[in-house]
């Protein structure tokens, strides 16, 4: 569905309200190829073609939210929205006031188109299986096109649309050897594709050197930026948005209460502007440019969506209570100068499957996984049989952090739960005096 | 499910020319009520549906899915599959011929005492504004919510060598929650049905007790904040239904999936640490393990007639004795590794392909209560509830945490203690277990979050367990 045929559809459902009812309808359209991956063959693919529309219906002070999935075609979906607002209606008349009910008053627009170069993904594929010859690839292909609209009846109209593709890949070697890589974007360069599977091959060639068992205990360690996003996003976690913060479930609580802190060069925003969502939330509020979470590792502010900011009377900075496109501060440390610094060590080229350990201490467990290497003397010399950690942010952000690198990497998410995700993060990778390996 | 069949219909009068095709039709309503602190929040009414067209033809396998259910839309969604068909045939992992075949035709729908809709939204509310209530017990009661929430899913899988399955699967999901804080100090609690789901209508709100929970739910929550930490160091260790569910769906449901085993999943869920030899001889527990596939279990989240390919559900033994006896695994997956299997091939929604997935993974009863279990330990901990969950790629390496844990001294019951965790490595844990609860502490539950695929899915599972005791497990509680 186009924004047109969007806008159109909203415009009907518009004219159908009473004098004191207020409508936000809310778009998500997505059409995309997913190509599964096993030993370099393809496993399973297809396309999915979803549009789903979500109003909320609004009288004076009461409110009710509804959502159904949309065809295409345009007398059945006003067929479709009709009913669901007829629904909506009826509904309404049975539900209290709601004194957190909140919505932008201010007519506004915007609409964005991204640029991309897609080729066609049977192609790449093809192309993909012919440049990873000899290894066993297994990953998923994601592509095609994705667009949010906003429309109200207040006045609000809003679109973002965009293409991209998104590949996530592993190669492994054996049993739980592997190494990991990811390409995603709008501009399809197979040349970055050879040379991402070119470093694949040499952390394979480390893989097949004897794994290093490790026993529990303290270990020096180089996080890189893909194992720095598993932790930032435990702190995603109920870590920054308001509501976590007034009702003291935040993981980062001690850091609230003036307790306990990060090193001071930690930095972390919620970068709007830098991200790949939509700059307006579903209550039609524009969100600002950046928002500082962490400065010089202190708490510094909360994410605000529009619910919780009518509750505790803050002005809404987000569409979400968890960040969709996080920053963490760049440090000084160089790339190159990474294994020096590190010397002997552990580096962690990704985490796994993390959790809150003791969320009151802001204590995380997960594994390592995929990429990890012992390093003796600033050299790798061997992979590392998969370990457990369990350890506070407070010590691998905080009283244990050596250092941060100069260089970010960003990082766009794979995920695809609730269709392809929009999510970003830029990242540095992190050098730790000593991470805490219990099993 | 007249709506389904007519779009069946309309499918059936152009059906694709090509070896096999499957059309799997998915409506879904939701609905979704909470009291927060009082305050009504806006409830949500959602209603999803689409199709997903399978097909194999040319020497390959395709899908399109689409939310188009009109001729046209159908028939687009089947050409783009037979263009991903063609491509499978060019580079595909293996024969499309080995694709599983389906005639079965049966129906199934979940048996309601009271439908949904036999009580009102004002009726629904003032049952919630009550529980909620009853939650605000004192001050450091600082955040407290009661829901109540609705799903029916209505499927039909219809095939082109006569197949036809209709499933309407209706579930309503009570819960509860308290949230208690004194200082840095937070300790939450849940209840009133919000981790044992099962299907079923409204009845289900006294059978969880929705109301009576609410001032349990609320004083442990408080008593957590004065307890001490969970003690660490290595002790026997008794886990209520409500963990050993998240015990079954990590260390065995997983592991036992054979498409980790066959690898499609190592790039995002992970493999195991299970290979194909060890079905039939492995010891994966002690004598006293026994788990079953069962998707006959009356009203367990998963129960039904068929799995989304049109495989028939029936009972199959997983673990018998202790021993591994067959993975959990489609007829794909069964053809791919020549290995037997079960009816478990499901997919979250009409917008994802199917693949193996846990139905009901049921840990079979032994003998005893509860209190026989306690009896047993001279020094231990009771661990209640699961908050935390994480394990190794390969489903061996985890570590769990509660929300409430007790300690066991010579026999008893003794003090909470708070944070309660332990950790442990699937292939030795097993063979701990000393101690299963007989048929009268059973438990129907199960997980409605378990995530997997590419691209991602998310479906519920059910589980039912007894109680069960584990020898000399590391336990932790909390703190930096």
């Amino acid at each position: 569905m186009n924004a047109d045929a969007f806008f159109t559809l909203a415009d009907h459902l518009n004219a159908e309200l009473r004098s004191a009812e207020i409508l936000f309808s809310n778009l998500s359209n997505e059409s995309s190829d997913f190509v599964r991956l096993n030993r370099n063959r393809l496993r399973q693919a297809g396309h999915v073609g979803s549009t789903a529309l979500d109003l909320t219906l609004i009288e004076g002070s009461r409110q009710v939210e509804g959502g159904c999935d949309l065809s295409g075609d345009p007398t059945e979906d006003q067929a479709r929205a009709r009913r669901l607002l007829a629904r909506l209606r009826e509904r309404l008349a049975h539900v209290p006031d709601d004194p957190y009910l909140s919505y932008s008053a201010e007519p506004s627009e915007s609409d964005h188109y991204g640029d991309a170069r897609l080729p066609p993904a049977a192609e790449t594929i093809g192309e993909l299986i012919a440049s990873a010859d000899g290894m066993d690839l297994v990953g998923i292909w994601a592509s095609g096109d994705i667009a949010e609209g906003l429309a109200s009846s207040i006045g609000h109209r809003h679109w973002h649309a965009s293409a991209s593709f998104n590949l996530d890949w592993s190669c492994y070697l054996e049993a739980d050897k592997a190494v990991k890589s990811a390409y995603s974007g709008f501009d399809w360069d197979p040349a970055i594709l050879r040379a991402k599977l070119e470093v694949m091959r040499e952390g394979l060639h480390i893989m097949s050197r004897p794994a290093r068992i490790l026993e529990p205990g303290r270990y020096r360690a180089y996080l890189a930026p893909s194992a720095v996003g598993e932790l930032m996003g435990m702190l995603a976690w109920g870590g920054f948005d308001l509501k976590s913060h007034r009702t003291h479930q935040t993981p980062l609580l001690k850091m609230a209460r003036g307790e306990r802190s990060f090193d001071p060069r930690i930095g972390i925003r919620e970068e709007h502007d830098r991200g790949l969502a939509p700059r307006f939330t579903a209550e039609g509020f524009p969100t600002p440019p950046r928002v500082a979470l962490v400065e010089g590792g202190r708490f510094a502010a909360c994410l605000v969506d529009a619910r919780s900011g009518k509750e505790y009377g803050e002005p809404v900075n987000t569409a979400s209570d968890a960040p969709g496109s996080l920053g963490l501060d760049a440090g000084t440390l160089d790339d190159f100068d990474v294994p020096g610094q590190l010397d002997t060590g552990l580096w962690i080229g990704n985490l796994w499957y993390c959790n809150w350990s003791d969320p009151n201490d802001c204590r995380v467990t997960g594994m390592t996984r995929f990429g990890t290497y012992w390093v003796e003397s600033g050299e790798i010399v061997a992979p590392v049989k998969v370990m457990r950690f369990d350890d506070s942010l407070y010590h691998l952000l905080g009283d244990r952090l050596e250092g941060l690198t100069r260089e970010r990497e960003l990082l766009l998410s794979a995920e695809t739960y609730d269709g392809r995700s929009t999510d970003s993060a830029l990242l540095p990778g992190v050098l730790v005096s000593g991470i805490d390996l219990t099993l | 499910m007249q709506h389904l069949c007519d779009i069946a219909d309309v499918f059936l009068r152009q059906a694709p020319a090509c070896d096999y095709w499957t059309l799997r039709l998915v409506e879904e309503e939701h609905d979704h009520l909470e009291v927060r602190q009082g305050v009504v929040e806006p409830s949500r009414l959602t209603y999803t549906s689409g199709a997903m067209v399978t097909l194999v033809g040319g020497g390959g396998i395709g899908y399109g899915a689409t939310s188009d259910l009109s001729a046209a839309g159908l028939r687009a969604a089947a050409e783009r599959a037979a263009g991903w068909a063609r491509v499978h045939a060019r580079l595909g992992l293996f024969e499309a011929g080995i694709y599983p075949r389906s005639s079965t035709r049966a129906d199934y729908r979940t048996p309601i005492e009271e439908p949904w809709s036999t009580l009102p939204i004002g009726e629904k509310l003032d049952i919630l504004q009550a529980a909620n209530d009853a939650l605000a017990i004192e001050d450091r009661i600082v955040d407290w919510s009661a829901w109540l929430a609705r799903r029916r899913v209505s499927q039909l899988l219809i095939t082109s060598d006569g197949g036809r399955v209709s499933q309407v699967l209706d579930y309503v999901h009570p819960g509860l929650v308290a949230v208690a804080n004194e200082g840095s100090q937070t300790q939450r609690r849940h209840g009133g049905g919000s981790d044992g789901s099962q299907q079923g209508g409204l009845e289900r709100i006294a059978a969880v007790r929705l109301l009576e929970d609410a001032p349990r739910v609320a004083e442990e929550a408080l008593a957590l904040l004065d307890a001490p930490d969970c003690p660490q160091d290595t002790r026997d260790l008794v886990l209520l239904p409500s963990q050993m569910v998240l015990q079954i769906h990590e260390s065995i449901g997983h592991p036992l999936e054979l498409d980790r085993i066959l690898g499609d999943e190592r790039n995002y869920a992970g493999t195991s640490f299970v290979t194909p030899g060890m079905f039939g001889r492995y010891r994966y527990g002690s004598e006293l393990l026994n788990v079953t596939f069962d998707p006959t279990v009356p009203m367990e989240l998963v129960s039904g007639v068929a799995d989304d390919e049109g495989a028939p559900a029936a009972r199959e033994y997983l673990i018998r004795r202790g021993i591994l006896e067959r993975p959990l695994g489609g007829a794909l997956s069964q053809a791919r590794a020549g290995l037997p299997g079960t009816a478990n091939t499901r997919a979250s929604s009409w917008d994802r392909p199917p693949i193996d997935r846990m139905g009901n993974i049921n840990l079979e009863p032994g003998e005893g209560s509860l209190a026989d279990l306690i009896a047993q330990v001279e020094r231990g901990v009771l661990m209640d509830t699961n908050r935390s969950w994480s394990i190794d790629d390969s489903r061996n390496k985890f570590q769990f945490g509660c929300e409430l844990g007790r300690l066991i001294e010579d026999g008893e019951l003794k003090g909470l203690v708070r944070n309660p965790g332990y950790r442990g490595i699937s292939a030795s844990f097993w063979r701990s277990l000393d101690g299963v609860g007989g048929p009268e502490s059973l438990e129907i539950r199960g997980v409605c979050n378990c995530g997997k695929g590419e691209p991602n899915q998310s479906v519920y599972v059910g589980h039912a367990t007894p109680p069960c005791l584990f020898r000399d497990v590391a336990v932790f509680g909390g703190g930096e």
